[in-house]
């Protein structure tokens, strides 16, 4: 589903990514972890098309399409959904206002009947049980005045309402207790299907106690240097991002003397 | 940053898309203004000695005035002599002959706003027929309101009919005197509406609909007076949603409302006048003033407004808190685009006791223009337990524009209560970055952000009128803001 080859991104001249390569089938979770600074939420901007990074070198095919030439609205209309680490607020927008636009213009563009209120409100009625959100947030300002623990839910929300086929969540565990975390990992584990890929962006392993991936890749300075399955994340944690660092800088030594 | 700041500023400097025609008047006197010309607006409009008078003592004060400085705007000089201060309602011969003849982009926003027809045809100022449908829709209106003993026509109507109110009324809230532009359009004001609702009656529909089609050819010195007697309640609603075809440069009408005892009024505009090309050029200069008198205990008056035409707005909807229990409301939305500028806010006198006021102005800047909030709230010395709450909000696109607020308060006696909030925020990169990621195109998300802003002025919009305001701003950005 997504092929990413040799990919260099860079923000105000400084290169972030330096040469990741990584690819995704259908039905797959992969999980990217990695120190701060590693590169790891670029790759989630990259790929939903965020415009202040540039791109200096590599590919990506999206279900055979250059995703890198597609607009972040072309992407989020084929399929492409993030989760956003910091969901913004957009004050006197409901919430469900914007859902509805959003889940309207992905089904005009798949040549799909849009949606009205009253169908729109059945769906959602079902989609928010995935996340247990209280159904007064709907109506609220998007993001506005939600708790930290509330906005990751809202975007899970999105999620399930919007069936993306490619799923990348951003660091969606940060800033969440325990419960909170259950519930987003539930709701997440609920959309895992066949036909949808997940790339799960976290700094920590605890995370991938309830999302568990099919694979676990360790990113280091905008490359991933060490990938592996569930165990690699369990490993990680015992032994600190220093170890995969120098692990990988051992050959280069070798190479050295 | 970044090629998503250049997109929007892409969608901020399309044009505008409305046509404007600019097709001389045969039918004017010569242009100037003199005693001369204000006898003759008076003569030609058959009016009695005391409206003559007023208009002479008020050119007259104009003479010695000059133009205020002191607002937020700045335009080349204006020629007072240059202009043409009365021409005789267009001749229909002039005007296009069906809508085919009219400028297709200047349709399109029409259908966007989802006008019939027939009012289309009004705006863009088509010939039709003498024995047009809205007449006698007019006359239905009217004859529905006069049963309730209402009377709504227009000001020259009013001056004919039933002098005594119009002598009673006229410049009790704005004097002759009052102000450089109010002035000028007291001597030589060409019509208006003219708005009577008696004691104890409730007007049973919007204003509106008539208003459309009475606004045409009013002319850039208007007058409206509304009066509402002890009891009674109006719904006001002025101007209209599509670009008005509009030859006049300098607009400068007056309104004054009068409520009386428990008496309520609600006035909404909605103006789209031309705001001039992307360089700045043309454009109306639209100078009002407009104000509403509290007269009567439990009196209520409301301003909301929604201002996005024009080069240059320059207005403050205000109300003299008179009565004890009075309420005063002043909600606004200003939109300011290219080189338009607006400085606009509200004046709330508190003059009564136990009177309240409340203010919400939201204005958008983009482009280059230039949105200032002005407002005064001015508590005075027998205003036992006056209360004020005052909200201005400024929202910024792109890197050009400016936004400036200046609030005035003066208060005299220590039981005020006056409350002032102020934010200004900028249509983030990460907002519409947000919205695009979820499928939405960048337009469309930026009419939601604007609409989401402007919600609490919206929702004091008569329902029918809140659902074009958002269209209008809508195309408003489509094709000058984005």
């Amino acid at each position: 589903m997504l092929s990413i080859k040799n990919l260099h991104a860079s923000i105000e001249g400084k290169e972030i990514l330096r040469g990741l390569s990584l690819e995704v089938k259908a039905g797959e979770v992969h999980a990217i972890m990695g120190p701060n600074g590693s590169g790891k939420s670029t790759l989630a901007q990259v790929l939903a098309g965020r415009e202040s990074y540039e791109i200096t070198g590599g590919e990506v095919n999206y279900r055979g399409h250059n995703l890198l030439e597609m607009a972040p609205e072309e992407r989020a209309r084929e399929g492409v959904f993030l989760a956003f680490q910091y969901p913004v607020e957009i004050p006197g927008v409901n919430n469900v206002y914007l859902l509805k636009a959003a889940l309207n213009a992905i089904r005009k563009h798949k040549g799909q009947v849009e949606l009205d209120a009253m169908e729109f409100l059945t769906l959602i009625k079902e989609k928010i049980k995935v996340v247990k959100m209280n159904e007064d947030l709907l109506y609220r300002a998007v993001n506005q005045g939600f708790s930290g623990g509330e906005k990751k839910r809202n975007e899970i929300l999105q999620m399930a309402v919007l069936e993306p086929a490619l799923a990348i969540l951003d660091e969606t565990d940060s800033g969440l207790d325990i419960d909170a975390l259950q519930i987003v990992a539930g709701g997440v584990n609920s959309l895992r299907s066949k036909e949808r890929a997940i790339i799960v962006v976290t700094h920590y392993q605890r995370l991938l106690d309830y999302i568990v991936p099919d694979f676990v890749h360790v990113l280091s300075k905008g490359r991933i240097v060490k990938s592996g399955g569930p165990e690699l994340a369990l490993e990680l944690e015992q032994k600190g991002y220093g170890w995969v660092e120098t692990e990988t800088r051992k050959p280069a030594e070798a190479l050295a003397k | 940053m970044g090629s998503s700041s250049q997109q929007l500023d892409q969608i901020i400097s399309k044009e505008y898309e409305h046509g404007f025609y600019t097709e001389l008047e045969a039918d004017a006197i010569p242009h100037g203004l003199s005693e001369d010309v204000v006898r003759l607006i008076s003569k030609k409009k058959n009016e009695p000695d005391f409206m003559l008078q007023w208009r002479l003592k008020a050119y007259r004060h104009w003479l010695t005035m000059s133009e205020p400085k002191w607002a937020q705007v700045h335009h080349a000089p204006i020629d007072y002599q240059d202009m043409v201060y009365y021409s005789a309602p267009k001749s229909q011969k002039d005007g296009p002959k069906s809508l085919e003849e009219v400028d297709p982009e200047l349709l399109a926003t029409y259908t966007k706003l989802g006008i019939p027809l027939k009012e289309q045809e009004m705006l863009a100022g088509v010939a039709v027929d003498a024995v047009f449908d809205s007449v006698s829709v007019a006359t239905t209106f009217k004859g529905k309101l006069a049963e309730q003993g209402i009377i709504f026509c227009s000001f020259s109507e009013a001056v004919q009919e039933h002098p005594e109110l119009v002598k009673k009324y006229l410049g009790s809230v704005v004097p002759y005197t009052d102000n450089f532009f109010a002035t000028l359009n007291s001597a030589v004001f060409s019509d208006g509406s003219f708005c009577y609702i008696p004691k104890g009656v409730r007007c049973p529909m919007e204003l509106s609909t008539y208003f459309r089609i009475n606004a045409k050819n009013t002319g850039q010195f208007e007058r409206t007076l509304i009066v509402a007697e002890e009891g009674a309640y109006v719904s006001y609603l002025e101007g209209c949603t599509a670009p008005m075809r509009d030859e006049n440069q300098l607009h400068a009408a007056v309104v004054e409302l009068v409520a009386l005892d428990n008496a309520r009024i609600k006035y909404s505009t909605v103006q789209n006048w031309y705001p001039g090309d992307k360089d700045g050029k043309g454009g109306i200069y639209n100078f009002v003033t407009k104000r509403g008198d509290c007269r009567g205990k439990h009196s209520h008056i409301s301003w909301t407004q929604v201002e996005t035409g024009s080069a240059i707005t320059w207005k403050y909807p205000s109300v003299l808190l008179r009565g004890d229990y009075s309420v005063g409301e002043f909600y606004s939305v200003a939109l300011t685009n290219n080189y338009q500028q607006a400085d606009t806010g509200t004046k709330m006198i508190h003059l009564g006791r136990n009177t309240k006021s409340t203010i919400i102005s939201k204005g958008i800047s983009a482009g280059h223009g230039q949105n200032a909030y002005r407002g005064l709230v001015k508590v005075q010395k027998g205003a036992e337990n006056a209360r004020n709450y005052t909200q201005c909000d400024s929202l910024l696109m792109g890197d050009r524009c400016g936004a400036h607020t200046f609030p005035y308060i003066e208060a005299k006696n220590p039981t005020a209560k006056i409350e002032h909030e102020a934010t200004t925020s900028r249509i983030g990169e990460d907002q519409l970055f947000y919205c695009k990621q979820r499928g939405i195109s960048a337009e469309d998300a930026v009419s939601m952000i604007v609409n989401g802003f402007c919600k609490e002025v919206f929702k004091e919009l008569p329902m029918e009128f809140a659902v074009e305001a958002q269209k209008l701003l809508g195309v408003s950005l489509e094709g000058s803001v984005g």
